[in-house]
């Protein structure tokens, strides 16, 4: 994922406050400004999809079918007739939704699991590295494949599926975090103390080990997306009619030699936005915390 | 080094054990009856009792857990519930496409992205460096079965020039259909090794023992291939690791779109005529294609990095 990794910004000098140092991590580099510009023209048209579709992306058409683009139809039309450009819009929000709540999901669990490992080490520790380790050995996309070629697709299974891809990750760098801040002074301090158990793990020790773990989260925004195209392109993603950028480009290779539209605007979609939450978490690492850089 | 290798063999069996119970746990309990779900809900209660006689699903999960330890070991990966062929044949029928496809990618990928990224690093900060950039930042974002698509209906589709679907018979044909579905997985492939030699060259060039092999004026071609590239092999080879393991990932998506035969198109079809048995079976062999790369690279290091045979 560390595709620009080396020309990591400047720490900034003092303690400037939240939306200075925002705007200076979103905006800093031109690239990075068009990369956010990108990601906030998307998630206005995710949200305002049914306003900006000219056409319903479910509404079928006899008469229209496999249309090359035109002023009725800026994109044509796909093999059932259904606009593809309406398609393409109502698409942007599936990946945008799986893609922001997947990585989420697995903070929340893959954080749990690692803490966990890392501050009671022992047997614990032993079981879950084991796991972790070996699940960590599969690429995400294809661990992705074989746990939805078991679940089958759908809203929900997706998400399961995204989420658990994701969980080793998160596991493993809130473990090695967890293993560092356990011998901080103030742990040990909180523990001789007689602070509970709980107590030292949501107010000691998740502070302090978060800032790796949203820059991992913003990081896998980009590839929750990808994941979730490429398994509905392959059937076991969000299942048709509904639209998903995925499985339009599925669509539109089964019919070859209709128009190749929806193939081209799905796939450029799909680049955009990936190329864009790319960079733009690239950019949120290289801030929060350089020492992740993978 | 022998005792190194056994270490790493010897790890890699309870791995192995881990991984196969993996996919016991997944299939018979995560998705409710495999029964109900292979047959769907349709399904009289006669047939779903022959299906579980069939599968060996009405005996105690313990011994279903026996039953396919012993089956996996045996090569035993029972038979396809549609067309009744083994899945063991079937497998071996698919497999060979799957693995020359992702040496023809690899290869492809390694001979375009690692003198890319010597390029980039050499020139850096000019025009190639810039356009490694753009090129990688594009290989990372862009969708494998997208830039197989827009291929398929550019060079075979509207020019002709390579053949629409299949994987070919003789030598010189099935060279003439892995083409562009290997190109496919290269491109990404030349994109990330690119950036990787890049960033490890640079890394290397920086070193304290190429000043000195400059300054005593060995030349710069020497300088760069036998000081710097040796030494940032090992980074390297990692993400040829890493790199084969995506490769196989991708194989999936992009047989599907070049319509080839393979593993990742068997998976796939398992799964939309719910063909339970195929579908554990694809699912294993990919499963111990992950294992065997990850042991592969381990060995890989002994060979490039001596450091690491200590321990």
């Amino acid at each position: 994922m560390s595709v620009i990794a080396e020309e990591t910004p400047r720490v900034p000098p003092a303690e400037p406050g939240f939306f200075t140092k925002a705007r200076k991590i979103l905006l800093g580099r031109p690239e990075t400004a068009f990369a956010t510009g990108m990601i906030v023209v998307f998630i206005f048209i995710a949200i305002f999809a049914p306003v900006l579709a000219p056409y319903d992306p479910l509404a079928q058409s006899v008469i229209k079918i496999n249309r090359l683009p035109s002023q009725e139809n800026w994109l044509g039309t796909d093999q059932f007739g259904r606009d593809v450009l309406s398609r393409l819009i109502y698409g942007s929000r599936n990946s945008l939704l799986f893609g922001f709540i997947s990585p989420v999901l697995a903070a929340l669990f893959g954080t749990m699991l690692g803490v966990i490992a890392g501050y009671f080490g022992g047997i614990v520790d032993r079981l879950i590295s084991r796991v972790i380790d070996l699940l960590l050995a599969f690429p995400e996309l294809l661990l992705a494949i074989l746990i939805a070629a078991v679940l089958g697709g759908g809203f929900w299974n997706i998400i399961a599926v995204i989420t658990v891809a994701f969980i080793p990750g998160f596991a493993r760098v809130a473990r090695a975090q967890t293993l560092s801040v356990k011998q901080e002074p103030y742990v040990e301090a909180a523990i001789a103390t007689g602070v509970r158990t709980p107590v030292i793990i949501v107010r000691h020790i998740i502070p302090n080990i978060m800032a790796p773990i949203v820059a991992l989260m913003t990081l896998w925004v980009a590839s929750a997306i990808r994941i979730e195209a490429s398994l509905s392109f392959l059937g076991i993603g969000t299942r048709p009619p509904n639209p998903s950028w995925g499985n339009i480009i599925r669509d539109g290779l089964n019919s070859l030699f209709g128009s190749p539209w929806p193939i081209i605007g799905a796939g450029i979609a799909i680049t955009l936005v990936v190329l864009s939450f790319n960079l733009v978490g690239d950019a949120i690492r290289d801030a929060l915390d350089p020492s992740t850089a993978r | 080094m022998a005792r190194y290798l056994l270490l790493r063999l010897g790890d890699a069996i309870p791995t192995l054990f881990l991984v196969l119970t993996l996919v016991f746990i997944a299939m018979r309990i995560l998705p409710g009856d495999p029964a109900l779900a292979a047959l769907g809900d349709g399904a009289l209660p006669e047939q779903l009792a022959d299906f579980r006689e069939r599968m060996g699903l009405n005996v105690p999960l313990w011994q279903q857990y026996f039953n396919f330890l012993g089956g996996v070991l045996t090569l035993d990966f029972g038979r396809s519930l549609l067309t009744n062929t083994p899945v063991l044949q079937l497998i071996g029928q698919n497999l060979p496409y799957t693995i020359e496809l992702t040496l023809a990618a690899m290869l492809m990928g390694i001979v375009a992205g690692i003198p890319l990224g010597v390029m980039a690093a050499t020139n850096r900060n000019k025009a190639p460096d810039g356009g490694m950039r753009i090129f990688s930042l594009i290989g990372y974002a862009i969708p494998d079965f997208f830039l197989g698509a827009i291929l398929l209906i550019t060079f075979a589709l509207n020019l002709g020039w390579f053949p629409i679907n299949g994987a070919g018979s003789d030598f010189v044909s099935r060279l003439h259909h892995l083409f562009l579905p290997a190109l496919t997985l290269a491109f990404v492939k030349a994109a990330f090794l690119g950036r990787l030699t890049r960033t490890s060259l640079l890394e290397v060039l920086g070193k304290d023992y190429v000043r000195t092999a400059r300054a005593k004026g060995a030349k710069e071609n020497r300088v760069i291939y036998k000081h710097g590239l040796r030494n940032a092999m090992l980074p390297i080879s990692t993400g040829l690791g890493l790199s084969l393991l995506s490769t196989l990932s991708g194989s999936v998506a992009v047989e599907l779109v070049f319509n080839r035969p393979g593993i990742g198109r068997l998976l796939i079809d398992a799964i939309a005529q719910r063909d339970y048995a195929v579908i554990q079976g694809g699912v294993l062999v990919f499963a111990g294609f992950v294992v065997l790369i990850n042991l592969l690279m381990d060995l890989v290091y002994v060979v490039v990095d001596p450091r690491v045979r200590v321990k």
